[in-house]
């Protein structure tokens, strides 16, 4: 393709190579760089939600200790952690971090297709972040409606923010969606458009597929959002009736019509759901390439991997009213989508068998990011088969709206994927920074994380069996709950304050290595992908120096039998592997 | 969500079936010398016009979960069809001509030969109805709004508001590479460096017209 060989000149490089402190580090075009912004951003945003998570603890397990914590405050802080944790952090980490610093380098790409379009697609997501942050500093404060936002609540006298807010909030979130739909573009334009020469689809590797999958999820479920955001905002704004029933609020009536809160149901878990695996699929990527590496052993199963991930992803689009059980729905709708949901389980399972097996008589290095890798395997069958449970309706009605429910999310799409999280940083830090971390301080924070987060979300399903409500405040002396369940939650709460400050390991151990970390060598962990394949360790402007790479190979050619080495890259030729075994196939 | 679901449903089935065609019959473990020489790219298409069909899809999912939203609202009872205004006929004339504009100057952009200034009077077409079509647009409004029909009147004006508000901001993203394109013609002269835009705006046009049709289409049948 012309374009590739236009890109590819001398002068081209030149011209594109950024020379000042601007240009390099702040207003710069380079995906690596765009990728740490978004990174760091999300990261930033994430340490508030979880400061916020904290206060929540405090109040459930030693109620009414801490003055700053009232009904209002407890009830933003709810939906702050909520909505930062899911939207702001993580798929922003995933897609804009992992995806933009990956997807060039692994394709053998030297950037995006769109550069520019890359770099605004950054600086309208931290605008999304400063107006979100902005609305703790209205008057009336930051919504306290619940990260779902469900009308009439939301914008009803009586719940925080109802203001300011909520509409803050709904600006931020669309332009969210902007910045992702920028950003989103690129990902697909470039995984389809910008591979090098010989890297076929199928030679890709499982993170590429992954962050793809999810990237066209988010394309198409965002708007989902981005139209309901709108119609709130003009029920708030002008006085439509999208979703206002006719009401009557602190005794007035309000100038509401027939609007249907269902509607928006509809349409916010139209979006929420796909969300899950917009967060997931990546994750599930991420975490192959890592196990693999450190297994010293290729992906089982590669071909029904990438199928699983296609499947998971054509599937999330038919399941969005699981989450609407409670709402009053035809029973019909609700064996539908029951259905569907245990349907979309078969893929899922395929993968985690696949991950097992890939483990199975591997040369396994238990390195920190193994760790964190295995750790998700754990968490995400724990936290999947408790959504085995929720996908049932008659299940589902007694645990709906208890702890049971905040558990399985947890553990499925936010334990989880933080462990993938910290499992690709400590993983690709070697390359992103060109310095090793500390393995101790890593290995503690792996456990500390790990146990504490089995010792905060494991007890809160006996809570949810319990019948403890999720979103209350304050739970009172109620006769239907033991003490046991009010020690429990002192637990959690102390847990989670373990928990919380164990991530400080993660900051020390960073910012130590930054500083003072062993140099790393290039392909310091021998993989065979082609991101530690490039010149410099980390890559350059441009990422490959003169000359694009070649593959010649897929991603997975650990312990090849008869090779000398135990990983043979993807730039290998197969000229030069021993005659008669390729790939662990013997040839006649 | 019916519409949705049947957008969304041709939407992922293409793109899912075209992926599954990609990696049936492939072993990625064998060394294969075929694979080694293929281009790194899947289609042969330039890049803008990935990204524009894919921008297409996203905003196909938006106008589709508006649609959906539409008739799920419709089941209320509070709803009152609305009398559409008959500016609107004259409207969708503006744009189908603007459409017409802009496949005229696309039909010449692929000719080296010829000057910039068919090309350029296509686009000045193009350009002229699209406003044209944005201020009857604002002329509708202006309309309902004089007989008293605000966005808190009833729902149906309300989404009425909406599709067009939705619909006009589009097409003023699409006016915005159209007016590019037309400084960068009488900048250079040279019509090369705008074949691209033009034809991916071509299709871009085609598309609002689409979109406004079914918009339309669904008010007025309901």
């Amino acid at each position: 393709m012309s374009y590739v060989s236009l890109y590819d000149r001398d002068h081209e490089i030149e011209h594109h190579d950024p020379d000042t402190f601007l240009t390099k580090y702040v207003w710069s075009q380079d995906h690596k760089v765009i990728a740490i912004q978004y990174g760091g951003i999300a990261i930033l945003v994430g340490v508030v939600a979880l400061v916020l998570s904290i206060l929540m603890r405090l109040q459930l397990g030693f109620p009414n200790t801490l003055a700053i914590i009232n009904p209002e405050s407890y009830y933003q802080f709810v939906t702050m952690h909520g909505m930062i944790m899911v939207v702001y952090l993580l798929t922003a980490l995933f897609l804009g971090g992992f995806g933009n610093y990956l997807i060039p380098l692994m394709c053998g790409a030297r950037d995006m297709v769109f550069p520019f379009l890359n770099m605004l697609s950054v600086w309208v997501y931290l605008l999304s972040v400063i107006i979100l942050i902005a609305s703790f500093f209205v008057p009336g404060g930051a919504t306290g409606a619940g990260w779902t936002l469900y009308p009439p609540q939301s914008l009803s006298a009586g719940t925080p923010g109802t203001d300011l807010g909520i509409i803050l909030m709904l600006v931020s979130l669309g332009v969210f969606i902007v910045a992702a739909t920028m950003g989103g573009l690129n990902y697909v334009t470039t995984v389809l458009q910008y591979r090098c020469k010989g890297m076929t689809l199928m030679r890709l590797p499982l993170s590429v597929w992954g962050i793809f999958t999810a990237t066209i999820l988010a394309l198409l479920a965002f708007p989902a959002l981005l139209v309901s955001a709108i119609m709130m905002i003009l029920d708030h704004s002008i006085g439509t009736s999208f979703f206002m029933p006719a009401m009557i609020s602190a005794g007035e009536q309000l100038s509401y019509n027939d609007g249907s809160p269902i509607l928006f149901q509809h349409l916010f878990w139209f979006f929420g759901h796909p969300e899950v695996y917009i967060v997931a699929l990546p994750a599930f990527g991420l975490v192959s390439d890592v196990l693999a590496t450190h297994a010293r052993k290729n992906i089982f199963g590669y071909r029904m991997m990438v199928w699983a991930i296609l499947a998971i992803g054509g599937l999330s689009f038919i399941v969005w009213a699981h989450h609407m059980y409670v709402s009053g729905m035809n029973p019909y709708f609700g064996f539908f989508f029951a259905t569907t949901t245990l349907i979309i389980a078969v893929p899922t399972a395929l993968k985690v068998y696949n991950w097992v097996l890939t483990l199975w008589q591997g040369n396994l290095h238990l390195r920190t990011p193994m760790l964190f890798a295995i750790g998700f395997i754990f968490t995400f069958i724990h936290g999947g088969l408790t959504g085995l449970f929720l996908g049932n309706v008659t299940i589902d009605l007694p645990l709906s709206d208890t702890y049971f429910v905040v558990a399985h999310f947890h553990m499925v799409m936010g334990v989880s994927p933080i462990l993938v999280v910290f499992a690709s940083i400590y993983h690709w830090f070697p390359l992103m920074s060109g310095r090793m971390f500390n393995e101790t301080l890593g290995k503690w924070h792996f456990w500390l994380t790990f146990l504490g987060a089995y010792a905060v979300y494991l007890p809160m399903h006996y809570l949810g069996f319990q019948g403890v409500p999720r979103r209350y405040f304050s739970l009172g002396n109620t006769d239907f709950l033991p003490e046991s369940a009010h020690t429990l939650n002192a637990s959690i709460t102390v847990s989670a304050i373990i928990l919380a400050l164990a991530q400080i390991l993660f900051f020390v151990n960073i910012f130590m290595s930054l500083r003072s970390g062993k140099k790393a060598k290039p392909n310091c962990w021998g993989a065979t992908s082609l991101e530690w394949l490039t010149p410099d360790t980390p890559p350059k402007h441009g990422n490959w120096g003169h000359d694009l790479p070649e593959v010649h190979r897929w991603a997975y050619d650990y312990s090849v039998p008869g090779q000398e080495q135990d990983f043979t890259p993807q730039t290998v030729p197969a000229s030069e592997v021993p005659v008669g075994r390729d790939h662990g196939v013997e040839h006649n | 969500m019916t519409i949705t679901l049947i957008f969304l449903a041709i939407i992922m089935a293409t793109v899912i079936f075209w992926l599954l065609k990609q990696t049936f019959n492939v072993e990625p473990w064998v060394s294969d010398e075929v694979a080694d020489e293929v281009s790194g790219a899947s289609l042969d298409l330039k890049p803008q016009a990935i990204a524009l069909t894919t921008f297409m899809a996203v905003a196909t999912s938006l106008f589709a979960l508006f649609a959906s939203a539409y008739s799920l609202r419709m089941e209320m009872p509070d709803w009152r069809p609305l009398n559409e205004p008959f500016i609107l006929w004259m409207n969708s004339a503006f744009l189908v001509l603007a459409s017409i504009g802009y496949q005229w100057s696309r039909n010449n952009v692929a000719k080296t030969d010829i000057g910039s200034k068919k090309v350029l009077n296509g686009l000045i077409v193009a350009g002229t109805f699209s406003i044209l079509f944005l201020i009857g647009q604002l002329l509708a409004w202006k309309d309902l709004s004089d007989q008293g029909m605000f966005a808190s009147t009833n729902p149906a004006v309300a989404f009425f508001y909406v599709f067009t508000a939705m619909h006009g901001l589009h097409l003023l993203g699409g006016l915005y590479v159209w007016a590019r394109s037309v400084m960068k013609i009488q900048k250079n002269q040279d019509i090369r460096v705008v074949r691209t835009s033009v034809e991916l705006c071509t299709i871009y046009w085609h598309f609002m017209l689409l979109v406004w049709m079914l918009l339309f289409g669904l008010m007025i049948a309901t």
